[in-house]
This record gives structure tokens, sequence and C-alpha cells, in this order.
């Protein structure tokens, strides 16, 4: 099967792909190994249907990318796409089914309890709703204070002295300490879960969509201020996210995943500015965009997320493109480093340029009186209407 | 909205106050609506005093975060409210008549004939156990009580094809669960449509979806209101779907309007500091990536315990330009910017103008 | 279209919002869910009420030999003067005087009053004895069933089946009798202590599936959270998952379980005692007394009066208190 090759001949481009940093990326280049580094990592949960008998839902198939320490990668992709799968992987949440994760050089793919304790402070994990990741019993000290615990570590001066530096740092009142979670809305409520993931200095923190869940005006404060502590604590992030403005005002390198597989990596200028994968152009043109009044041009992707019960065959983004062809359904793209290597894309006919100036633009609708009419899951259909007005 | 000032005469197809057009009367108007709820923890005015109208055809986005009293306003335009616990006093017109005051039976007979809802989660507004196409057709039949099952089937059928859903006939059969997040979304549309309402209220409706699929449904949105040129409140959080698919946009805050006019007015130039924020705090596809956010200080108030004064001083930058005055007196709709701009500030015209240009013009989204 | 989404949204639009941030409550003192609950609960009129009779009964109770010594009358004393030639009480109401509150027993002459404290003293021993033992197996098994899942849960689960399946009463009948002989002869005198004793084991044989299936469901309901995810990644091992993270959080509805249990298991023991293999003859009891009293349901009604009201009120007035507990520690679930 050329999928399976392609599958194991990915490791490889994925390092290519990463080779050049973007000179317009704020942060300096970090050269040197890898923090983390992830190969073919795959997750396959079981299913019972009572209909259809059993079947295997591939949540994430066979994943490689690198996050050097202090870089930000962003993965986006829309719900089912297996980007909370591959988050809750990574901090071991979730037993992979397949593939390697190598962590500051050691492999902690099915490492145990024991195994992973003095690699738990160095990795840690934002949850994205505010309201179920702290536990309503006790009190912000007491869960600011719990990886601390659990580790049995006695910082110098006191646990209580660096729970107050903590809740300083994420920008809330250290004498909240004594307060529960419940006297404190959602913003606030995220600083402190931020607060927790600092308690042990981690290297590398996966934020699954920690501001998905905050109103607008919140939002902005939040990522200002996980900005900051990237930028100043030299972290690493793994930001996982649906909101692919968001990612871009935080992450130097994005990962687009669509089916429990990337289908474009690259240095967030390349993603942004000159995307290849069609799938990315799309994403990018459904943002609704506030500076543009009225029904704007845009890529119009009919139907939903295929089940990755059954995903299809070849390109699993193919029902949905509207440049598919053959090969398309025989033959998974690998995901290929194009344009000297810094960026990466899955697919049989990639594009170039900015997004509605491209080969594309044909895709684009414009006008009031376009309409898509959705094709369903699993449809094979091309998957985009041409309009012109 | 009879305090704005007369249009200026020969406008372009894209009026700033659409209300403002000659000819075509406001199909909803809304005038000094309050909401109030009796809790144990105190009285909650969850709508304070909010007016505004909406002609068929047209759509208006109300913009606001949680608790800004945005969802409670489209409520009691349905009447859906606990009647127990709930005073709503001003003026609801629909159509002409009169709905505060109207006894329920005639508000309910209103409801989904004339006006219908979208809510954000169609899960939990699509009954599990019934299917899908059997929902629809008891909506027909409710309001056309002489319609025949197999009419009523034909014309639920037709509904779900009308939305883009692929196999209507086949999908008829099938429940809820079987359908797709994007799809339940244009099954719940097909329902709200299937009476022809005048007036669609729209709830987030697209918060729970997807990017494309959002995108599916904004456009859908719009078909159909040029179809059955329906009037059209948007209810959302998301300024990027106000300015596709909204003609005139209404700022709630602490369950007060902030800001009312045209999108490009509100949009374009806006006049409140909380606009402002809500502009300056949106990350963008464009624009110097690297740049600091400009967030809103502080958190969104809660109804139970607003603010003085100004609801929004705690967190606006520039409370202290008039003395106290934030703190003290709430701010009330002016003429402001443009014809039929309004906004409730304490700023002088001239503060804001310049404020804005310094402060904000170059930042975020509001670029 | 129902009502449900439209409440919800109101009622969200309303509860956003964060107070925190307006320091207006004295010092920086945050109040707990719990503190919440019981300033709830004591705006309750009912839970007040039911709560202070609860608390008479517990002090009665406890303080038996106190009352019998300013009573004056122990629970095994007879009077057989104040009982006319048929063994019934002499005066009005079963004779009840400034001397016996509650009159006298017809035959023996025992006064009613200091044994109804003595029964309640009893009564209350065996339904907390048996409700915390109950409530203790079943936290455990539940918990670990819940959290570790696998065969574990499938075992318990399988156990807890069984004991449900069982009929109680024929067990019970079954059971202590042979219980008895296995440590007392055939004519031997049974202690008191024994047959309270049995009647707890028997209880909390058959008491923990409820309390165990009850924390097994909070428990895998709660174990998917994201705050008991973050402990996990923070490598937290298994007592700190389930005694600092689970538990606090579902000590409400095991405190509600463990508040209608012991109602439940008061009126048990009486039946039991009331069918004859609970408690033995000078243990006093409520289900013994009312069962001696059936004879004279006729003659001397007092009998079965001051002993049945007794055990209602109790009764009564724990379940009163259990839901309005429920009530103060989940106000949703009310309406």
């Amino acid at each position: 099967m050329s999928a399976r090759n392609a599958a194991q001949r990915s490791p490889a481009v994925a390092n290519e792909g990463q080779a050049g940093m973007s000179a317009s990326s704020a942060a300096p280049a970090v050269a040197g190994e890898p923090l983390l580094r992830v190969r073919g990592l795959s997750k396959h949960f079981p299913v019972r249907d009572g209909l259809r008998g059993g079947g295997l839902v591939r949540a994430v198939d066979g994943l490689d990318f690198d996050v050097r320490p202090g870089e930000t990668l962003g993965l986006v992709g829309e719900s089912g796409c297996g980007k909370t799968t591959t988050g809750r992987m990574l901090v071991r949440l979730l037993e992979p089914t397949a593939g390697t994760i190598e962590f500051a050089g050691r492999d902690i793919t099915h490492a145990g309890r024991r195994e992973l304790r003095p690699l738990r402070q160095d990795l840690q994990i934002i949850f994205q709703d505010p309201y179920a990741s702290l536990n309503p019993r006790h009190t912000v000290g007491r869960i600011v204070a719990m990886p601390l615990q659990v580790n049995g570590i006695n910082p110098p001066g006191g646990v209580k002295a660096r729970v107050r530096e903590l809740l300083e740092l994420v920008g809330l009142n250290p004498e909240h300490y004594n307060r529960y979670p419940h006297e404190f809305s959602g913003g606030q409520r995220q600083r402190i879960g931020i607060a927790r993931a600092l308690a042990l200095r981690p290297k590398l923190i996966v934020a699954d969509e920690p501001v998905s869940a905050l109103d607008v005006s919140i939002q902005a404060q939040v990522v200002n201020l996980l900005r900051d502590l990237q930028r100043d604590l030299g972290l690493a992030f793994v930001f996982i996210a649906h909101d692919l403005a968001v990612v871009r005002h935080f992450c130097q390198r994005v990962a687009v995943m669509y089916l429990g597989r990337i289908v474009e990596i690259g240095d967030r200028v390349d993603i942004y500015e000159r995307p290849q994968h069609p799938y990315t152009r799309a994403l990018l043109s459904a943002i609704p965009d506030v500076t543009k009044l009225g029904p704007a041009g845009r890529i119009r992707l009919t139907g939903d997320v295929p089940t990755p019960l059954n995903p299809p065959s070849g390109c699993r983004f193919r029902t949905r493109c509207w440049k598919a062809q053959d090969i398309c359904a025989t033959e998974e793209p690998a995901l290929v480093p194009r344009d000297g290597g810094r960026q990466a894309t899955a697919c049989h006919f990639p594009e170039s340029g900015p997004v509605g100036a491209g080969p594309d633009a044909h895709a684009v609708a414009t006008g009031p009186g376009a309409r898509g009419v959705g094709t369903g899951p699993g449809a094979t259909a091309a998957g985009v209407e041409e309009v012109s007005k | 909205m009879d305090r704005s000032d007369p249009a200026p005469s020969g406008e372009p197809d894209r009026p700033s106050v659409p209300e403002q057009r000659s000819g075509e009367d406001p199909y909803l108007r809304v005038n000094d609506l309050r909401v109030r709820f009796d809790t144990s923890d105190g009285v909650v005015r969850a709508v304070d005093g909010v007016s505004f109208s909406v002609q068929r055809g047209r759509t208006l986005g109300i913009v606001g975060e949680s608790g800004s009293g945005k969802s409670v306003t489209s409520l009691a335009v349905l009447g859906l409210h606990e009647e127990k616990r709930t005073t709503i006093t001003g003026e609801i017109s629909v159509g002409g008549r009169q709905l505060v005051g109207l006894p329920e039976e005639e508000v309910r007979r209103l409801r989904g004939r004339d006006m219908a809802m979208i809510f954000q989660d169609p899960l939990s507004a699509l009954h599990p156990y019934f299917t899908v196409g059997r929902q629809i057709a008891e909506a027909y039949r409710v309001h056309h009580p002489k319609a025949g099952k197999r009419a009523a089937r034909q014309r639920a059928v037709d509904m779900l094809g009308r939305v883009g859903i692929p196999q209507p006939a086949r999908r008829f059969d099938q429940y809820p669960h079987e359908f797709s997040g994007g799809m339940r979304q244009r099954a719940m549309i097909a329902m709200a449509l299937v009476n022809d309402p005048d007036l669609l209220i729209a709830d987030e409706p697209t918060t729970a979806l997807d990017v494309t699929v959002q995108a599916q449904i904004l456009d859908l949105l719009a078909d159909l209101q040029a179809e059955f040129h329906s009037a059209i409140i948007m209810i959302t959080h998301d300024l990027g779907v106000v300015s596709q698919i909204a003609d005139e946009v209404l700022v709630m805050y602490g369950g007060r309007a902030v800001e009312h006019g045209s999108v490009e007015q509100v949009l374009r130039r806006p006049q409140h500091p909380y606009t402002w924020g809500l502009l300056s705090s949106v990350p963008s596809l464009h624009g110097d990536a690297d740049a600091d956010l400009v967030p809103i200080a502080g958190n969104p108030p809660s109804l139970i315990n607003l603010p003085s004064g100004c609801a929004f001083h705690p967190r606006c930058r520039y409370a202290d330009r008039n003395g106290d005055r934030s703190r003290t007196e709430v701010p009330q709709l002016r003429p402001a910017g443009g014809p039929g701009h309004l906004v409730a500030c304490h700023l002088s015209a001239d503060d804001r103008t310049r404020l804005y240009a310094e402060d904000i013009a170059h930042v975020g989204v509001a670029r | 279209m129902s009502m449900s989404p439209v409440e919800g949204v109101a009622l969200a639009e309303i509860g956003a919002g964060g107070g925190a941030d307006v320091p207006k409550e004295k010092g920086f003192v945050g109040r707990s869910p719990g503190q919440l609950a019981w300033i709830r609960l004591r705006r309750d009129r009912t839970a007040m009420v039911s709560g202070v009779l609860l608390i008479f009964f517990v002090l009665v109770a406890l303080s038996a030999p106190l009352v019998e010594l300013l009573y004056g009358i122990g629970p095994r004393d007879q009077f057989q003067g104040k009982l006319d030639g048929f063994g019934m009480p002499l005066g009005y109401a079963g004779g009840v005087s400034g001397d016996h509150f509650f009159g006298l027993e017809p035959g023996l002459g025992r006064d009613i009053f200091v044994r109804l404290v003595y029964g309640l003293r009893t009564s209350l021993l065996i339904a907390f004895a048996a409700a915390v033992i109950t409530a203790v197996l079943g936290i455990v098994l539940g918990a670990l069933a819940g959290f570790l899942g696998g065969w574990l849960d499938a075992v318990i689960n399988w156990v807890t089946d069984l004991t449900l399946a069982m009929p109680f009463l024929i067990i019970a009948l079954a059971l202590t009798p042979t219980l008895t002989l296995r440590f007392y002869g055939e004519r031997e005198a049974v202690s008191p202590a024994f047959g309270v004793a049995v009647l707890i084991a028997v209880f909390a044989m058959f008491g923990w599936t409820s309390t165990a299936r009850l924390v097994r469901g909070q428990v895998i309901a709660l174990r998917e959270r994201e705050f008991v995810e973050a402990a996990r990644a923070s490598g937290a091992g298994l007592g700190h998952m389930i005694f600092r993270q689970l538990l606090p959080n579902i000590w409400a509805p095991i405190l509600v379980s463990f508040s209608l249990a012991v109602p439940q298991f008061i009126t048990s023991e009486a039946a039991l005692s009331f069918i004859g293999v609970g408690l033995t003859e000078e243990t006093p009891s409520f289900g013994r007394m009312i069962y001696e009293s059936l004879d004279y349901l006729q003659t001397d009604p007092a009998f079965v009066f001051f002993p049945g009201i007794t055990i209602f009120a109790l009764v009564f007035a724990f379940n009163l208190f259990g839901d309005a507990l429920r009530d103060a520690l989940d106000p949703k679930s009310s309406r």
C-alpha cells in the first residue's frame, strides 16, 4: 500500500521540513536537538457499534513532528482532526497505539508513572475548560500547589511562597490564595490553570485550546500572558487550537491537521502567506474577516469532515477538495517538503501564492447569491461549487 | 427609532441606518425594553432600556459577551421567559402588534409562525427520541392545523432539501444523533423556517461549529434571507460573523446598549471604548503577528452586581477623563459620528476621535 | 420548542461574570462550597426544625442513664402494683401519670417512657453503626471500581448484583438464629450486645450496595474531568486521585445517602425485631415494643401510640433533614 510507504517515509521529511527557521520569526531561532520528537504517533480507539459491528476510530494516524526548546508549535484543525488526542498522548494521559514520543532524548512512549516522574516536571498541560479543570473543592492555593505536593517538592521558601509567586506571575492577586474556583471568572480561572502548569517550571507546555472557552475581551489577555511567559521563561509550547488567527499570534510554527494526519507543516509566515495545501487555504479563507464587510469571497468547502471510523481512501481531504483527481483516491500523498524544505505539504496538487490569488481563485465564490449544497459525510463528489457572479 | 436624526435622502444601497429608509416600516420594533429577574441573590437587570428595530430583509447583529444581556433580549422578544420570576417592561411590536402584555396563548401562536429562533446547540433544541423530519413536520402542523400528514411531510422534506441537506427524504426518518453538527444546525434552521417566519432570531448559531461549516451556515442564512425576505437578528460574540452578515450592529454591555449603528459605522468608525477594545483584542490574519494584542482590562461584569454609572468604567482606560461622571451617571445613547450612529459614552466627540486615532486605529483588526 | 435550552441560556448569561474581582467581602477568605451549602441549609426552616429535633433525639439517647437517674425509674423496673387484676395499668390512657409520663406496659408493668429512651439509644446505635459501616464499605468498593475499572469493576459489580439479588428478609430470618446458635447454646441467655452486633452485621452486609453504586457512578463521571487529568499529568498516584481529588467532590451525595440510610435502618431494625429475629426481649427497642403492644391494640391503645409516634417522628425528621441536605448541597436538583 502506498499509504503505508508514505507514512514510513515521512519522518525524514518532517525533519527537513523544519530545517530553516523563518527570518521574520520573533523569537530567536533555537538550534540543537529537539526537545520533543514525535514519530508515527497513532491512536486508534476501538468502538463497538450495535448496528455496524466493531470498528477502529483512527483518531490520530501517524504524526511526525519536532518541537525545539523554546519553540511554539501550533496544532490546528477542525473538530475530530485528532489534535486534542495528540495533546493528551504527548503528556501521556492517553496511551499511544503506535509510534514513539521522545522527550529530551528519552523515549517516553510507554513509560510508567515512576519512570515519568522526573519528566513530569518538564512536561505540563493547560486545559481548555476553565470550569472543569479546577477542582471545585480545593482552594486556589491547593490547586496551584498540587503538582509540587504530588511530586514531593518543597521549594526554597516553602510551598506557600512559591504559590504566591506563581499567582503573581500569571497576573492574579496572591492574596486570593484561600479562595475557591467558583469565586473567579473564566479568564481568572484559566490563569489559575496556567499557574498550576508552571508550578514545576516545565520546559514544554501542551496548551489544549486554552482560550477557546473565554470571552473575546479576555482571550487577548490570556494570549498576551502566554506570550510573555513563553518569552520570559523560554518555554516550548504545543498550542492546540481551532482558531487560526489566535495561532498566528502565538506560534512560530504551525501544523495543520485533518482527520488524524498532518496535511501541512511549516513556519508561520509560510502557512499564512503561502499555504500550499487546499485544506489550509480553505481553512484560512473560511475565517470571517472583520476588516471586510459583507459576504466575503472565500473558498467554500461543502459537507462536513468525514468520520474517522471510515476515512476516505487515499488523500483524506479528497471528498471535500475541489482539485481531487483519480490519483487522490488511490494514493495517499506524503508530507513532502517544498520551497527549499521549510514547508511540508501532503498533497498531490499543491497550490502556491497567497489565498485567493493563486490557481484556486476559481473556487472562490463571491456575492450573496452563491450557495453551497452539502454533500454529507463520506460523500465522494468534489466538494466545491464553482460560483461566479 | 424616532430620536435619531432624519436620514439624508438619496442614500446608496447600503444606508447608514436602515430603518430610516423611506417606504418600509420596521417589522420588529423594540422600545426601552427592560427585563428583570428576581433571584435569591437579588434583582438582576438583565436588559436595561434597550431599543432597536429591524426591517424585513435586513439583519441586525447584537454583539456582546457573556452577561451582556444579548440572549435575554432575544428571549424576551420571543416571549420565552419564565412568567413568575421575570418582569418585562417596554414595547415590543412585531408586524405592528404589541407583544408585551399579550396573553401567553397569543404569543405562542406568533412564535414559530411569525417569528422563530435558532439556538446555539441544536442537540438541546431537537428532541432525541423523535426523528428530525417528524419534529419539523409537527412544527409545521402546529401552525397549519388543516395540513394533512402527507402535506406536512412533503413540506419538511422540501425544507430539509432547501437548507442543503442531501437526500432529504432519507434524512427525514433519521434521529438527531445520526446528523453531524453542521447537519443538525441545518435541520434546526429548516425547523425554524418551516412556517415562513418574518423574523428569525439566531442565537450564536455558529459558535459550536467548525469554521468551514460556519461559513456554510452563514451563506445559507444570507441566501434564505434573500429568498424569504425575513428580518434576522444575529446574536453573537464574534465580530467576524457580524461583519459578514449584519447590516446594522447593536453592541451590548451589562444589559445596556453602548453603541448602535450600521455595520460600516460600528466596525469602521467605532465610537465606544468597549467596541474599540473588542476590535483591538481580536487577533487578525493580517498585519504584524508579533505585535501584542490590546485586551480590555478586567472581566465582564456580573449582572447581579453591575458597576455604578457607566457599567464599563472599571475596565475603561478613559474613565477618569470626565471626573466622577462615569462612576455616577449612566451615559445615554446619543448621536455620534454619522447619521443614525448612536453611542452611550461620556467622552466628548473630539476626545473619541483623537483617542481612537492615537490608541486603537493601528492595532488588531481595528486597522 | 422546549423551555430547557432557553432557560439554560438565560441562567448562563446571568450567572456569568466574575465576582471575585470585587473584594467587598471581609478580608480575602473565600467561601468554600461546603460553607455555601451550610448557609443555604441555615436558611431552610424545615432543615432547621428537623435538625433540632434530631439533635434532641440524639442527646436524649446519649444521656439515657442520666434520664434514668433523674426520672428515678430503670428500664427493667416493674410496677405490678399499679396494674389491675387483668394486668392492665390502672388509670387513664395506659396509666399516664406524673410518675409514669407515658404510662406502663400491660403485663409486666414496666415504665414506657424510660424504655423508649433506651429503645431510642438501641435504635440509633444500630442505625448509625450500620450506616457508617455501609458508607465506608460502599465508598471504598465504589471508588475502586469506578476509578480503576477493568476486571476489578466487573468483580465488584458482580458482587453488588449478587447481593441485591439476595432476599434480605429471608436471609436475615435464616441467618440470625443460625449465628446465635453458633455462639450460644440452645438454652443459654444471649447477651443483648450480641443481638445488636448481629443486626448491624446483617444491615452492613446488605446495605453497602447502594452507596457503592452511587460512588462508582460519581467517580466515573468525575474521573475524566480535566482537574483529575491535571493531577494525573502531574504524576499523582492512586491515593491522591481518590482521596484528594475525587472524594471531596462526592461527599455531598454520600452525606445525603447516609442521612437517608439511617431512618431506613431504624425502620428495618423495628421490622426485624417485630418479626422476632431482631433483639432479645430484655433489650429495649422500638420494634420489640410495637410487637408486644399489638396484643393490646384494643384494650390499651396508649401502649401502641407512644412507641409508634416516637419512631414516626424520628424517621420523619431524618427524612426531612436528608431532603433538605440534598437541596442545600445541590441547589440545582430542587425546583
